[in-house]
């Protein structure tokens, strides 16, 4: 149980202390913090107490925006921090997600945390060592030059009897600096005159340190977003059936008297919603609640096929140009052999292990919210929006939920148990249950990508025109959450576009076109068929229909698919060397796809893929076996290479990689969002299967540190060059080039058939 | 409302609860045990597993009048992460989660694996765990730290 006994602004705006009740590293910590500096956006940036803060006993506390989501970036954070300030790991503390104490450092997506949030807090960390060696030389009457730190206690090089430990300099203070800061969130720049530690000299960043997190997740003593509870809390649960959301024409409420502990039947617009004592009185009332429901005023579409028909007919509202150089139509039609295809993605979902979960509490004005949003502050905004009260009235307090891959950016729930806890005036915990989650689960969305692509007489391409035409993300960041649009909010754009990565402008092709279209879907809010950003947005559809193209022509050319790509991969030193040492990890030895093709039942293949996701570069291989008979396809093993720059943690990026492996292997052999007129079919794992342990391949990862640069992103990066990867050895073992996702048996058999 | 006495991690409780609902709820909300989670509600997914007389059961699909007078053991009943157990110690060693919401399934199921076949071999751990889904994709290495303990000599 969690109690809030103190409202920690109140306390901050008397005293300046700030008592942290809660904490992600289990022990509680009297830190002194930011006092002043307060903002309707969080806390002001140019405050360097704003970042952290120091106490006697020189814990270091952290206050970011950025939120631990299971991928263990904030242990992550935690380094670069202790890193910069020669502290101990095991004395920086990160205060994560409070929008009443953290920087908005926007919100926590798309593998940035560590490329952007991390540079940010490295330079605030500069900033502080810079202060606290200054106040040092004055203490112990010696230059800054002569002054060297050791676990957070300075010493003169040559006398280290002359000392002062961190604590002793500030603990209980304030710096009381400014710093520079321009830009907001993801690309706000930090102190970045201030000069960092040199990589050479890092200790603490580049170790594979065990996740802070991890000990109590396997106790149980770990508290989720799903285990917060406060004195005197309700249960809710949301009444939204799978298909399109139309008014409620009649609320039975004669249907559920039977049901002991049932408070209040809550509805707003086409909200319905019931708050009862018990968590299993709201599931029996929101399960058994007689709603009659008006007829919608949109219809759903007949079925996957429907969605495609759509995005090859609907008008883009913008096209994204991510490359055009020399005339690839021209080229294309003097082309001496020619490729085309169109590639199919599906809507597919997050599929959150847990459903989302958020405890509100709304009195009068105020709100106070406990979830796992992966973004704090968009939330926050969001619920006062809703309730009309300003968002420094609205409390956020953080709590890691479920993995979330980009679904928690739109953290409905939040916005279910804000509205429920304001009809009841209680606080009130929500959980969607898993129909819930599978339907309204703000999808991945839907792709049609052609590719054409020509090759001349000697068999070099000489024209290159790929189109991607995707689904926007209906749910982004500047529309309103499910809980605002059933109480009228309009959505003010069609939303953003799902990414322009690897359409193959990592290849230098002389005429050479990538054109990502961003398809108007402007249901928002509406149905089952809404859309958000899922892991690597956009880019596994890219990259299956540019690098499966590329291999068509390798094995068209009777070339080996790796020499063949490192003829065209000479913009980037980096894409080409992953690609070998990949290769090379794999045992990979030249060979035409298709040149040796086995006759058995079961046969064997392997193919490759490359991708470059946000500046961290990727190559695949993948080793399957097809069934002829049944076209059952079986990933034996995955060999991924990675060079995301600096390595901040090792064995935490490990993790990461086979992660993103397997839920790759999960989206190409086995996803796909069901549906038809009446509504969406698959709302649970049954219908919707993911991968289970006797599906899981061998991995094996080949890393490239590069000290000398920047980290970058290294949470979704290794998903992309998967699928392509595994439909090349598709092809390899069978000859069927794959072009819809997922590769189910029926599809394989239909390619292989063709 | 009925009056339902539960033995959990070696201690009796008491619980005023509607007869109906799931063990997983008493587990939770009334007794604070928040190893077990709800994932799906469904049985499909292991979340909430528990043991109860020595076999897994998912605590979304029983009530709690059903296991009166049985052994009931909950993540918690294991080991702490001052005193872990063997399997929970070598999860840690493994760093075998993400997000970690699927682990009190992966940490009940390998405890009732290791107590069936304490020595498992790769395709026993598979089967046995096939039930369990974790959307992070740490299947790999669940499947290290159960062999880490079968390797060990400490009992699990």
């Amino acid at each position: 149980m969690e109690t809030k006994t103190i409202s920690r602004r109140d306390l901050l705006k008397s005293t300046g202390v700030l008592v942290v009740g809660f904490s992600f590293f289990g022990a509680a910590a009297k830190v002194l913090a930011q006092g002043e500096g307060l903002s309707v956006d969080g806390m002001d940036p140019t405050v360097l107490d704003s970042w952290l803060a120091i106490s006697k006993d020189g814990t270091v506390t952290v206050f970011t925006g950025k939120v631990e989501l299971g991928t263990g970036v904030v242990t992550a954070l935690a380094q670069i921090v202790a890193e910069e300030l020669d502290v101990s790991f095991s004395k920086v503390y990160m205060d994560s997600g409070d929008t009443d104490t953290a920087v908005d450092q926007g919100i926590t997506a798309a593998a940035r945390t560590v490329e952007r949030g991390g540079v940010q807090l490295r330079q605030a960390s500069a900033a502080a060592r810079q202060e606290l060696l200054k106040l040092a030389s004055a203490r112990l009457d010696s230059p800054v030059d002569k002054l060297t730190v050791t676990d957070g206690v300075v010493s003169v090089i040559g006398d280290p009897s002359k000392k002062i430990a961190y604590g002793d300099l500030l603990g209980g203070k304030r710096f009381n600096i400014r710093i520079t800061a321009a830009g907001i969130g993801w690309d706000m720049k930090v102190a970045p005159e201030i000069p960092a530690k040199n990589p050479k000299d890092y200790k603490v960043v580049g170790k594979s340190i065990p996740r802070v997190d991890l000990p109590g997740k396997f106790t149980g003593e770990f508290v989720y977003s799903q285990d917060v509870s406060v004195p005197g809390m309700l249960h809710g649960r949301v009444v939204r059936p799978a298909t399109s959301l139309s008014a409620p024409s009649s609320v039975d409420e004669s249907s559920i008297k039977n049901i002991p502990g049932v408070v209040k039947v809550v509805r707003e617009g086409t909200f319905v919603g019931v708050v009862a004592e018990t968590e299993w009185a709201a599931i029996q009332a929101a399960k058994n609640l007689k709603v009659t429901w008006s007829e919608p005023s949109l219809k759903m579409m007949s079925g996957p096929s429907e969605v495609f028909d759509y995005l090859k007919n609907t008008k883009s509202f913008k096209d994204t140009v991510v490359t055009n150089k020399g005339n690839p139509d021209t080229a294309f039609s003097q082309a001496q052999k020619k490729y085309e295809a169109t590639y199919y993605w599906p809507l597919q979902l997050h599929g959150m292990i847990g459903p989302p979960c958020a405890l509100a509490d709304v009195r009068g004005d105020k709100a106070t919210i406990w979830t796992g949003t992966q973004g704090p502050f968009r939330t926050r905004d969001s619920i006062a929006k809703m309730l009309n009260i300003p968002p420094k009235n609205v409390h956020l307090m953080y709590r890691e939920g479920s993995g979330s891959y980009g679904r928690l950016e739109s953290d409905d729930v939040s916005e279910d148990a804000a509205l429920m806890s304001r009809a009841v005036g209680k606080p009130v915990r929500v959980q969607w249950m898993r129909a819930d989650e599978h339907a309204w689960d703000p999808k991945g969305p839907a792709q049609l990508t052609t590719v054409r692509a020509g090759v001349d007489a000697q068999g070099n391409v000489i024209a290159w025109d790929f189109l991607d035409r995707s689904l926007p993300w209906s749910e982004s960041e500047n529309n309103p959450l499910l809980a605002s649009t059933q109480i009228g909010m309009k959505a003010s754009g069609p939303g953003f576009l799902n990414g322009a990565g690897g359409g193959g402008q990592i290849y230098t092709f002389e005429n050479q076109k990538v054109v990502a279209s961003n398809i108007p879907w402007v249901q928002q809010g509406q149905w089952p068929l809404r859309t958000s950003n899922l892991r690597a947005p956009g880019d596994l559809a890219r990259v299956f229909a540019s690098e499966s193209t590329i291999d068509e022509i390798a094995s068209d050319q009777r070339m080996d698919p790796v020499q063949f790509r490192l003829r065209y991969l000479t913009s980037d030193k980096r894409i080409s060397e992953i690609l070998v040492a990949t290769a090379k990890k794999a045992g990979w030895t030249d060979h035409v796809a298709r040149s040796t093709p086995s006759n058995g039942t079961q046969v064997a293949g392997r193919g490759v893929a490359v991708a470059n996701r946000a500046n961290t570069m990727t190559a695949a291989v993948a080793e399957i076996e097809v069934d002829k008979a049944t076209g059952n396809v079986t990933v034996k093993k995955i060999t991924l290479g990675h060079d995301c720059g600096l390595i901040v943690n090792p064995d935490g990026l490990k993790n990461q990689i086979e992660g993103n492996i397997l839920q790759a292997v999960s989206r190409a052999l086995l996803e796909e969002v069901l549906f038809d007129s009446t509504g969406q079919k698959n709302l649970d794992w049954k219908t919707y299967p993911v991968i289970r342990f006797e599906q899981v391949p061998d991995v094996d990862i080949v890393l490239i540190d590069r000290p000398e640069m920047q980290p970058l992103g290294g949470g979704e990066p290794s998903i992309v060059p998967v699928t392509a990867a595994i439909a090349n050895a598709i092809y390899d073992a069978t000859g069927a080039r794959m072009r819809q996702v997922p590769f189910t048996p029926q599809r394989v058999l239909s390619a292989i058939k063709a | 409302m009925a009056r339902i006495s539960l033995k959990v991690n070696g201690k009796s409780r008491v619980v005023d609860v509607d007869p109906t609902t799931p063990l997983l709820y008493v587990l939770r909300d009334n007794l604070e045990l928040h190893g077990p989670r709800f994932g799906c509600g469904l049985g499909q997914c292991g979340a909430c597993t528990v043991i109860v007389d020595g076999a897994t059961m998912r605590s979304c699909q029983h009530t709690a009048a059903e296991v009166q007078n049985k052994t009931i053991t909950t993540l918690e009943g294991l080991g702490s992460v001052a005193h872990p157990h063997p399997i929970q110690a070598a999860f840690v060693e493994e760093q075998a989660a993400q997000c970690g919401y699927c682990m009190n399934g992966m940490v009940m199921g390998a405890k009732f694996l290791l107590d069936t076949n304490p020595h498992p071999t790769v395709a026993d751990i598979k089967k046995s765990m096939n039930s369990f889904i974790c959307r992070c994709g740490t299947h790999l290495r669940i499947i290290r730290a159960i062999q880490r303990v079968a390797n060990s000599s400490v009992k699990a």
